[in-house]
């Protein structure tokens, strides 16, 4: 099956300095990858160059198995849309228009129903008209996410998807990425909370100094060694009745 | 509002202004005179009406359309309720054209002030374009806008500076200062064809003005062409601009006010604002024409004066009422 994304041997370089080296990723149709890795480790600027969005100095970056470089904007739309982690709103839209421009392609009256549908899902139908410089973080965050989900994009890349969202929307919003893997779609996330990354991934993606550091599932790639050599931290992942749970206190 | 609602509104409103222009001035007719100037255009009242008055409104409302057109693709463009043609250097780079060719005795030349402040505009714009496809960062293009601001008013203080006598001085300053008085048709004429195609790319930029309300990150992946629809609305605000310079000098603030009178009732679209800003625009500077003539002051107050008379404080109320949704 042809990947959904793929890295191979990416180098991407601020000035002179890389900021990803030598990375080689491939995300299937269908799976949850989960990208974690401390702050300023190249997360960001992995889904960048994965989307075409950061120059490469080396290697290649490919969409459905197209070079990025050589896809139209449309075509690239079609493959793959993306949640940046910047949340910063130009202008005071209403939720509804916010969550209509993942469907920029249909007709008004059609965006606007696919726009409230969406709307639904992450639960704010009640704020479909007000305007999202009016609503708190959280839920203009809830209002991209809309957004995000209406372009039924068979590749859906959020960049901290869940910062600033209470407990419950947290979990809301990994449940929405899972029915999206489950319909068929490469999901890409970067997490700062391990305990959720082993919940929802997969696959878990380690990056670490602008280097994937490891990868596999969650269980096998969050070992003690790792989380202290890449986090700083001592700890281990145990299993509860919850579901696995990240145990861990700073490396002393 | 829908936009038909709202553009009908603005144009009737507009109509009432182009008439006010007309009918009120300096000199005022009586009913039998307009009802001369009418009858008869080659009679003194219809010269009044049709020769002077008319192409002098008719003037202020091009002008004004086309900077509140430039200002509001500029403000959808950058993300920014600050940005205007002046902001970016679009105005003093035409202006600084206009103070060169004056300088050089070229004045005497028919189309030779007009023609330098449309070329020094559109080669602000040629270098904000270049700018735009280099950075995508809005910031970073207000930053150079400034600093070709800064640059042009340098230059132009340059040719102060060096100005051969008081007269050419006195000329250059005038320019500056902005004014619609003793324009004639042919005067607008020459300049409908920039601010047409000027008109058409902001119009082809429109559609991707609302995409970049998300940031430059999401509207690349919006399927949309974004460099291109960059390009095209830089190009278009500043073919606008360069060509309201050439026909009324600058004239500032009109448009930065004109898309924020109509952005609620777009809805916030910056997209939607575009033709409400070029009608609302249009509006202001035929009412501030109409004040500079009806004030009674000694000498004619100038469009630009006034503009940053009554401007810089309306702009200041409407900062302050619409401060609290714009940026969080």
């Amino acid at each position: 099956m042809t990947a959904a994304l793929s890295l191979e041997q990416a180098v991407v370089r601020r000035g002179s300095r890389p900021v990803l080296s030598d990375a080689t990723v491939s995300v299937a149709p269908g799976e949850l990858v989960v990208i974690v890795g401390p702050n300023g480790a190249g997360k960001t600027t992995l889904l960048q160059a994965a989307l075409g969005l950061a120059r490469l100095s080396a290697g290649v970056a490919r969409l459905g198995g197209h070079d990025v470089t050589q896809l139209s904007e449309a075509a690239r739309a079609a493959l793959a849309a993306y949640m940046p982690q910047e949340r910063r709103v130009g202008w005071n839209l209403p939720a509804w228009r916010i969550a209509g421009l993942g469907v920029l392609d249909r007709p008004p009256a059609q965006a606007r129903a696919v726009a409230e549908a969406m709307l639904a899902r992450v639960g704010l139908e009640s704020l479909a008209g007000r305007g999202v410089l009016d609503m708190s973080g959280g839920e203009r965050a809830k209002a991209l996410l809309a957004r995000l989900l209406a372009t039924g994009a068979p590749l859906l890349v959020a960049d901290e998807p869940i910062v600033g969202l209470d407990p419950d929307a947290q979990l809301l919003t990994l449940d929405l990425f899972r029915e999206e893997a489950v319909r068929g779609a490469a999901v890409v996330l970067t997490l700062h909370d391990l305990t959720l990354a082993v919940r929802a991934a997969d696959r878990l993606l380690v990056v670490h100094e602008g280097r994937v550091v490891a990868a596999g599932t969650p269980t096998q790639v969050l070992t003690p060694d790792l989380l202290r050599r890449v986090f700083s931290l001592d700890g281990a992942v145990e299993t509860t009745s919850a579901g696995p749970v990240v145990v861990a206190r700073r490396a002393s | 509002m829908s936009d038909l609602r709202l553009n009908l509104m603005l144009a009737f409103i507009l109509l009432l202004l182009l008439a006010a222009g007309l009918f009120l001035g300096e000199t005022a007719l009586s009913a039998a005179q307009l009802q001369q100037a009418f009858s008869y255009p080659n009679s003194g009242p219809g010269e009044i009406l049709w020769s002077i008055r008319a192409p002098r409104v008719a003037a202020a409302a091009v002008v004004g359309g086309a900077l509140g057109l430039a200002g509001a693709v500029l403000q959808g463009l950058l993300r920014n309720p600050l940005a205007d043609p002046g902001v970016l250097g679009v105005s003093a780079g035409a202006g600084l054209g206009a103070a060169l060719a004056i300088a050089l005795g070229l004045a005497a030349i028919p189309g030779a002030i007009e023609g330098a402040a449309l070329a020094a505009a559109l080669a602000t714009g040629l270098l904000l374009t270049l700018l735009a496809a280099r950075f995508r960062e809005p910031e970073t293009l207000i930053l150079f806008g400034v600093a070709l601001s800064a640059f042009g008013g340098a230059l132009t203080s340059l040719v102060f500076n060096f100005a051969p006598s008081p007269v050419t001085l006195a000329e250059v300053f005038s320019w500056l200062l902005g004014s619609v008085a003793n324009r004639d048709w042919g005067d607008i004429g020459r300049q409908l064809i920039p601010m047409g195609i000027g008109a058409g790319l902001c119009a082809y930029a429109g559609r991707g003005l609302v995409v970049l309300t998300l940031g430059e990150e999401t509207a690349a992946l919006s399927g949309l062409p974004m460099s291109r629809l960059r390009a095209a609305a830089v190009a278009g605000a500043s073919l606008l601009t360069g060509s309201a310079v050439a026909l009324a000098g600058i004239v500032g603030f009109v448009g930065l006010a004109a898309p924020h009178l109509v952005r609620a009732a777009a809805g916030a679209d910056p997209g939607r604002a575009l033709t409400p800003s070029a009608l609302a625009g249009a509006g202001l500077l035929v009412a501030a024409d109409l004040a500079a003539r009806i004030i009674p002051t000694d000498l004619e107050l100038k469009l630009g004066v006034v503009t940053a008379l009554f401007g810089a404080p309306l702009f200041a109320l409407i900062a302050w009422r619409a401060a609290r949704s714009w940026r969080r």
